[in-house]
């Protein structure tokens, strides 16, 4: 099995690269894959907790914590989140969920098999 | 044994609507305390290179602390230099938006000891090719 770093900037409103980055990271952790997943800039909303299911919206929450129940490290950008008002206690409260800076995502790429950036388009 | 990996951030977005080109800097300036992370000798190498519209950044002069109260991308690539980061700008995608050498931010006067180099296609295709890792920003 290998580790897999996933990067993500885009936002849950407004484009499917979160969608995408989520979908691939639970396949990867079904596969038996080491998961690192990093949020930075709109991405940070992903970490926002008390997000509601509604039909045809986009509902990451469940599934992430799901990803995270079997392994999957999340991190989001501290100063992306607090920048945006995501603060600590209205972020995700789940013992693999993290807020570093950047350098974290850095070090996860150092010790990953692939990299995976996804939301430059 | 010691481990370097070494990151390619290509930067292909203009600066309008997007905080891409900013991300890829501040991302890329990280590195230089990665080091808390690692094992000791282990490094991470970034590589900055400006193509197709994102060398549209790599533009001096610009204001935008003074307009919008921000720092600028310049203030950003500026501080990359004084990290002694690699800042390649893509040489014929500069001369296809009629702009030179002379436009490329610099940060010599604040003691920076690297300048960004306008370099051909090939020289940035070599460096993607070396690299461990892309990111497209």
């Amino acid at each position: 099995m290998a580790k897999l770093t996933i990067g993500c900037f885009s936002s849950l409103v407004g484009s499917m690269s979160l969608d995408f980055a989520v979908k691939l990271a639970e396949t990867a952790v079904e596969k038996g894959h080491e998961v690192d997943f990093w949020m930075s800039g709109n991405a940070t909303m992903l970490s926002k907790k008390g997000q509601k299911s509604f039909k045809d919206y986009s509902y990451l929450d469940k599934r992430i914590r799901a990803a995270m129940d079997k392994g999957m490290n999340m991190c989001a950008c501290e100063a992306c989140a607090e920048a945006r008002g995501y603060h600590k206690e209205d972020t995700f409260d789940h013992p693999k969920f993290i807020r570093k800076s950047m350098d974290w995502y850095l070090a996860s790429c150092h010790t990953a098999d692939r990299v995976l950036h996804i939301g430059g388009e | 044994m010691a481990k370097t990996t070494k990151m390619a951030f290509l930067v292909q977005r203009a600066g309008y609507k997007c905080e891409n080109p900013k991300l890829a800097l501040t991302h890329a300036i990280s590195s230089q305390s990665v080091e808390i992370y690692l094992e000791d000798g282990d490094s991470v190498v970034p590589v900055v290179a400006f193509v197709g519209e994102g060398v549209l950044n790599c533009k001096n002069n610009q204001k935008a602390m003074e307009v919008y109260g921000i720092t600028s991308t310049e203030n950003h690539l500026q501080n990359s230099l004084l990290c002694d980061l690699k800042v390649l700008v893509c040489k014929e995608d500069l001369a296809r938006f009629g702009l030179t050498e002379s436009d490329m931010p610099d940060a010599s006067a604040m003691g920076a000891d690297t300048s960004i180099q306008v370099v051909p296609w090939e020289t940035i295709h070599a460096e993607l090719k070396g690299a461990d890792h892309l990111l497209f920003f």
